[in-house]
Formats: C-alpha cells, sequence, structure tokens
C-alpha cells in the first residue's frame, strides 16, 4: 500500500520537475499580485501593514486556485488516471498521495516565498512566524478542498468558472483565520487561536477529503 | 497468477444493462467468460462496446444487474478483482513526459502481480529497442500504442479486457499481439476485447457477443 504511494509521489514530483516552468507561474502571480498592491497604495508604511496580511493571504489563495486544476487533469485526458483507479490500492490513498505531490510544488513554494513578500508589504518582523505557520497549515488545506472541486469537474470541458464557485466559499473560513492570525501577530496580540482553527479545518479536511476526492473522480471517470 | 488453479476463474455477467447518459445501450446482458475462453464484442458504431468493457472493468455502475468474478461482486471486492484485470482503453494511459520504459515500470510496480522478465527485454520485444529512453511525446502513434501493450507482457493478470487493441499498430504488430492473445488462452487466461481485425483463433475458444441483439428498445 504505501509503496504505491512512494510510487506515485515519486511520478508526479517527476512530471512537475519536466514542467518546472509550469511551476513557476502560481508563484510569479503571487509575487506580482503582491508587489501591485504595495505600489497602488498610498506610500505610507501604516497603510501597507494594516493591509498586508489580507493581501498576501488572498494573492496565497489565488495563487493555489490557479494551480489546482494540474492536480488531476493531464492524468484524466491521457488516460492515467483510469489505470490508477484499476490498481489494486485504495482510491483515496492515491488521491491523497496525488494532493501532497501537488502542495509540495505549489503549497510549499507560495509558503516559503512568503517572507519576502511580507518586507515588501512592511509587516513587522513579528508577523513572519505567524504567517509562515497560518500558511503551512492553511495552503494543504486549499489544496485538498480544491482536489474534491477538481476531482467532481474534472470530465467538463470548461470547468474553470465553475471550480471558483464550487471551492471559494470552502476556502473563506481559512481565508479569514489565516489573515486574522497575521493581523494579530503584527499587532502583538497572541493568534494561536486563529491558528489552532486552522489546524483543526486540516485535520478535518485530511481525514475526509480523500475519501470525497476518491467518490468524485469515480464519478467524472463514468 | 496464471499457473494457479483457474477452475473458478470466471467473470460472470447477471443480467446487466449499461447505460450512456439518459440512453439505455444495452439490456439484460447475460454472459459468462471461462478460462482460456476469448470473447469478441461485435456490434455498430455506437452499440455500447465501450460502455460495455468500462462496466466490466467496474469503471462504470452498471443501470442494474451485477458483475461477479470468481462468483463474488466486483463492486465489494473491488481491489481483489482489479489485482486482477488487465484493461487497457481507448487513452493510451501513458505519460507523454515520461520515457517507454519509465511509463511501464511504473505502471508495473503499481500494480502488484508483475512478471518477473526484464522490462527492457519487454519493450524489445514489442518493437520499441531504441526508442526505451526517449519520452513518449516524442514516439509516432503506433509506437505509443504499443508501450501502452506493453502491459500485457509485464503484467500477470488473469482478466484481459481490451478496447480496440489493434488501433494504430502494423502488421507486424498485430500478429505478435494475436500470438500473444492466443498464447495467454492456452494458459488459461480470460480475453474480452473489440475489434474491427479478423481474429484468426480456433471457434472452439472464440466466443462471439454480437451487441446489436442486446440492444434496449428505443422509446
Amino acid at each position: 500500500m504505501m509503496r504505491a504511494a512512494f510510487i506515485l509521489l515519486r511520478r508526479d514530483l517527476l512530471l512537475a520537475f519536466r514542467h518546472r516552468t509550469e511551476l513557476v507561474n502560481p508563484l510569479l502571480f503571487f509575487l506580482i499580485v503582491v508587489s501591485l498592491f504595495a505600489l497602488s497604495m498610498e506610500p505610507d508604511p501604516r497603510v501597507l501593514a494594516t493591509i498586508g496580511p489580507g493581501v498576501i493571504w488572498v494573492a496565497a489563495l489565488l495563487a493555489a486556485m490557479l494551480s489546482l486544476d494540474s492536480i488531476f487533469r493531464a492524468d484524466f485526458e491521457d488516460g492515467t488516471l483510469e489505470q490508477l483507479m484499476l490498481t489494486p490500492h485504495s482510491a483515496a490513498l492515491l488521491a491523497l498521495t496525488k494532493v501532497l505531490a501537488h502542495w509540495l510544488v505549489s503549497g510549499l513554494p507560495l509558503m516559503l516565498m512568503s517572507p519576502l513578500l511580507a518586507l515588501l508589504m512592511n509587516l513587522p518582523i513579528e508577523a513572519l512566524p505567524a504567517l509562515l505557520a497560518t500558511l503551512a497549515v492553511g495552503t494543504p488545506v486549499l489544496s485538498l478542498i480544491g482536489a474534491i472541486g477538481v476531482a467532481l469537474t474534472v470530465a467538463l470541458r470548461r470547468s474553470g468558472v465553475l471550480l471558483s464557485l464550487l471551492v471559494l466559499p470552502l476556502y473563506i473560513p481559512v481565508l479569514i483565520f489565516g489573515s486574522s492570525a497575521v493581523g494579530d501577530a503584527a499587532a502583538g496580540i497572541p493568534y494561536s487561536g486563529a491558528l489552532l482553527l486552522i489546524s483543526a479545518l486540516l485535520v478535518l479536511t485530511l481525514t475526509l477529503a480523500p475519501f470525497a476526492i476518491a467518490a468524485a473522480l469515480r464519478i467524472s471517470l463514468e | 497468477m496464471i499457473d494457479s488453479p483457474q477452475a473458478a476463474r470466471s467473470l460472470q455477467a447477471h443480467s446487466l444493462s449499461c447505460e450512456r447518459g439518459d440512453r439505455e445501450l444495452i439490456r439484460d446482458l447475460n454472459l459468462e467468460i471461462k478460462p482460456g475462453k476469448l470473447v469478441l464484442v461485435e456490434g455498430s458504431n455506437g452499440s455500447g462496446k465501450t460502455t460495455l468493457l468500462r462496466t466490466l472493468c467496474g469503471l462504470r455502475t452498471p443501470g442494474a444487474g451485477r458483475i461477479t468474478w470468481c462468483g463474488e461482486d466486483i463492486r465489494h471486492f473491488r481491489s481483489e478483482y482489479h489485482a486482477e484485470l488487465n484493461y487497457i482503453g481507448h487513452l493510451p494511459g501513458i505519460k507523454d513526459d515520461l520515457s517507454a520504459i519509465e511509463n511501464l515500470q511504473i505502471g508495473c510496480q503499481l500494480q502488484t502481480m508483475h512478471a518477473d522478465i526484464d522490462l527492457m527485454d519487454v519493450l524489445d520485444k514489442v518493437g520499441l529497442f531504441g526508442f526505451e529512453e526517449l519520452p513518449c511525446r516524442t514516439l509516432s502513434a503506433g509506437q505509443r500504442r504499443r508501450v501502452a501493450l506493453a502491459r500485457l507482457w509485464a503484467i500477470k493478470a488473469p482478466l484481459w479486457i481490451l478496447d480496440e487493441p489493434f488501433n494504430a499498430i502494423d502488421k507486424k504488430g498485430v500478429e505478435l499481439l494475436l500470438g500473444l492473445l492466443e498464447s495467454h488462452i492456452n494458459n488459461k487466461g480470460l480475453v474480452v476485447l473489440t475489434t474491427h481485425q479478423h481474429l484468426d483463433i480456433g471457434e472452439g475458444r472464440l466466443q462471439r457477443l454480437n451487441l446489436n441483439e442486446h440492444r434496449a428498445q428505443q422509446a
């Protein structure tokens, strides 16, 4: 069982590595959105610091959405997804593995890039741990919820708008708690409450989403 | 496994109906496939050949009826059933950015019952000598088909479900595949396939299923 997951993870990372130019797109998007905000606001460091947490989180969320479709789309189109569903392994485990591979090449780089953008938005240095921590637990939630949406819409030709409509409402709790935790940290207030709430969301999605994704993939392959 | 006792191994469909969209394509199909038999599914375009094969694989849920493998409903024993199944569909099921050998290796590693043979030899046998390390993107349609078909040599599963396996491959490839099909049924394997190719296999072992006769009455 775990061996199959490891093989699939290695395959997906290898494929991502051979497509590395595509991996840069969400990162560039993240960088561009945040720097446009920094440029368009009045040149007052306090204004930037106030809107900073929200802007960084919104940009991270949109960047994560931009790369969602690639979780299952290519596999669906070349038939490897149906072959995966016909292996003796648990479909939920394989789905979870694919989401993990996707997070490693999309969510993790976003998180690693965020301190740079925090500097750009003039966030105080005390807010950095909160930003990294909320993104570390928040972006996997985005990937897991997004994967359910992608699995449901992968058989449709133009699913972009539908996918956003499906997953955006579910992203809102993560966005609210994520940006408020960073805002609190910047103001010097304890932020562990919001961080724990996102962690609870991560536990919830980590346990339930793989089964929802597997079921949705079965429907899409019918 | 191919060489284990096969007596109980059979695929059965019990009053099966298949639907696509809102249309019922096949109604009340009863079918039994025994070891050593090759079932050729025939029928005009749109008669539901692919739909039937996908239903037999467990990719589609039947509209009514059930499918059993060794007497057990395949929906309840999904992983045991899939461990003994080798399906090749319309889509190649190979990654364009991986090489032929990588595709075959990963395909085999994800299945549990792969044969104990050198995969390079398998690719050599299907006529891909010298193309093993090239990304499949650079191969021709026929060669990519051969990469997909190489699974049949490499994965030892008793039940083969093949949707148009002869598509895009040349005369020599057809002969090679026919030989493989023959040796598989001689080894008490089971094959279900659709093709427009003439199949030169002994009549006793060839079972024809014409879907036009099982067509649901259109309202």
